[in-house]
């Protein structure tokens, strides 16, 4: 198990290969469909949402709020990337991320925008969202609520020992693209 | 509140924190067979932790609560009007407790009002039955399994299916590993063979009502399940995509009639985080019980 701490260096993100299991502490912001969508389109972000060197999560929690008006995260697991596939190397070349949680892998594009920009893509149990809310210490904020709604909203989580595993690495390898290629020739054999 | 109100809200909780247990029962199994040390068994383990977690704080098993399907079996001159706005009061007190995310959206406006109440959501599938049995079942069917269904009109050129069930084989197989990890494997299949392109995965829906440790009664299926199940497990596709012994967990065939003209194969997907409880209730509304 790697620990991959706050500040997400370039130098740490490139040391990652594909299939090492990490447990990320730090700082992360949620994102998904609506997000990369407004990003895409040349939406800007609210000046707290600082990208560069961040990491993205795939994520629509389920998020109350106690007596004390503070917001509490109910349950937290990844949502599918792949949706976001389209949208992804530009966000990562624009904005500077190291890495992106999710879950259910992306594509050539994003594995190629993270080769050339030093970037991972953190795959982590799609499901797990009491396990993985367990990892959120605390929400720092939220962000674009009124616009997006909760789910869709940007949620700024402070998490510990959040646990992942790399499936794209910055070197131009995916666990998804050879997963993918080894079931095809298992099951040619099989028909 | 009524009594009604109260046990569809208990309901929508149970089904949101707890697995049932003949799923977790399979989940437990496959655990075991993966390989020690691998990311597909850590994968197995974070599953179960999880679960183990989402039942003791009774908090959702998984953020995406996903579409409500209630399927009622109801006696003849049941109020069907009145348990479905019960059970919409239900929906939207479960949604503020937070059993269910908000998770409904208006698809022209994008506007989610976070009450998960709206047009086709939730969905009611009424049935009449002769029994004085008033049976609610429930289903909470994430989207990211949902994506991952697929439906094909046979025959298949590609894909090398023909109208039979060596056919179906071909193009269930494919749809497993189109699906690779995307749909939170390890899951289970619901599958129709024939109807049409709406009932075709309404059916293949309804097998999610069955024990995951059934047998189907007619030979063919039984067959072909067993047969799909083991060759997807020969896949090396695995816990969420990571390779790995585990890539289903069950599979859940059903046929209906087709018009001569189409032959349909609807198959829908279901993350491991299987949900699925149900209820026989008393005339008052009040749980007599479980059903699973």
């Amino acid at each position: 198990m790697t620990s991959l701490s706050h500040p997400f260096t370039e130098e740490k993100i490139r040391a990652l290969r594909v299939g090492e299991a990490v447990e990320l502490t730090g700082v992360v912001f949620t994102g998904r469909d609506a997000v990369h969508k407004h990003l895409h389109e040349g939406g800007t972000l609210p000046p707290e949402v600082n990208l560069r060197n961040g990491i993205l999560y795939h994520c629509g929690p389920v998020v109350l709020k106690d007596e004390q008006g503070q917001w509490v995260v109910k349950a937290a697991g990844p949502t599918t990337s792949n949706r976001e596939e389209p949208y992804q190397a530009g966000i990562i070349r624009k904005f500077g991320l190291r890495g992106v949680i999710g879950k259910g892998g992306m594509g050539d594009k994003t594995a190629q925008a993270c080769q050339e920009f030093g970037c991972v893509y953190l795959h982590a149990v799609g499901g797990a969202a009491q396990v993985l809310a367990e990892c959120i210490r605390r929400v720092r904020g939220v962000y674009m609520m009124e616009q997006f709604g909760a789910p869709e909203a940007i949620w700024e989580l402070e998490i510990e020992r959040f646990p992942a595993v790399v499936t794209i690495d910055s070197h131009g390898q995916s666990l998804h693209r050879d997963v993918l290629a080894s079931s095809q020739e298992a099951l040619a054999k099989l028909l | 509140m009524s009594v009604l109100h109260d046990s569809i809200l208990e309901l929508i909780r149970r089904t949101s924190a707890e697995i049932p247990d003949d799923v977790q029962a399979v989940i437990l199994r496959s655990l075991e067979q993966e390989k020690q040390g691998t990311i597909a068994q850590s994968a197995m383990q974070i599953i179960e932790r999880n679960i183990d977690l989402a039942r003791q704080k009774s908090q959702p098993i998984c953020q995406d609560t996903g579409s409500i399907l209630f399927y009622v079996d109801v006696p003849v001159g049941f109020d069907q009007i009145r348990f479905e706005e019960t059970a919409q009061d239900a929906v939207r007190l479960a949604t503020k407790k937070g059993y269910l995310r908000q998770n409904s959206v208006d698809s022209l406006t994008g506007v989610n009002d976070g009450t998960n109440v709206g047009p086709g959501a939730p969905a009611f599938h009424f049935h009449q039955h002769r029994s004085g049995d008033i049976a609610v079942q429930l289903v909470l069917k994430g989207g990211g399994c949902e994506n991952v269904g697929a439906q094909y009109a046979l025959p298949q050129t590609a894909l090398g299916a023909n109208r039979d069930l060596a056919g179906c084989r071909r193009v269930i197989l494919d749809a497993v590993v189109q699906a690779q990890g995307k749909g939170c494997g390890p899951g289970v299949l619901g599958i129709c063979i024939g109807g049409d392109r709406a009932t075709g995965y309404e059916f293949s829906k309804r097998q999610f009502l069955r024990l995951l440790d059934d047998r189907n009664p007619v030979p063919e299926l039984d067959e072909l399940e067993q047969d799909i199940l083991h060759t997807s497990n020969k896949l090396g596709i695995g816990p969420m995509g990571f390779g790995g012994k585990t890539t289903l967990l069950g599979v859940k065939i059903c046929a209906v009639n087709r018009l001569p003209a189409s032959y349909f194969v609807s198959i829908s997907y279901m993350c491991w985080a299987f949900r699925r409880h149900g209820l026989i209730l008393a005339a008052d509304g009040a749980i007599q019980r479980w059903l699973y």
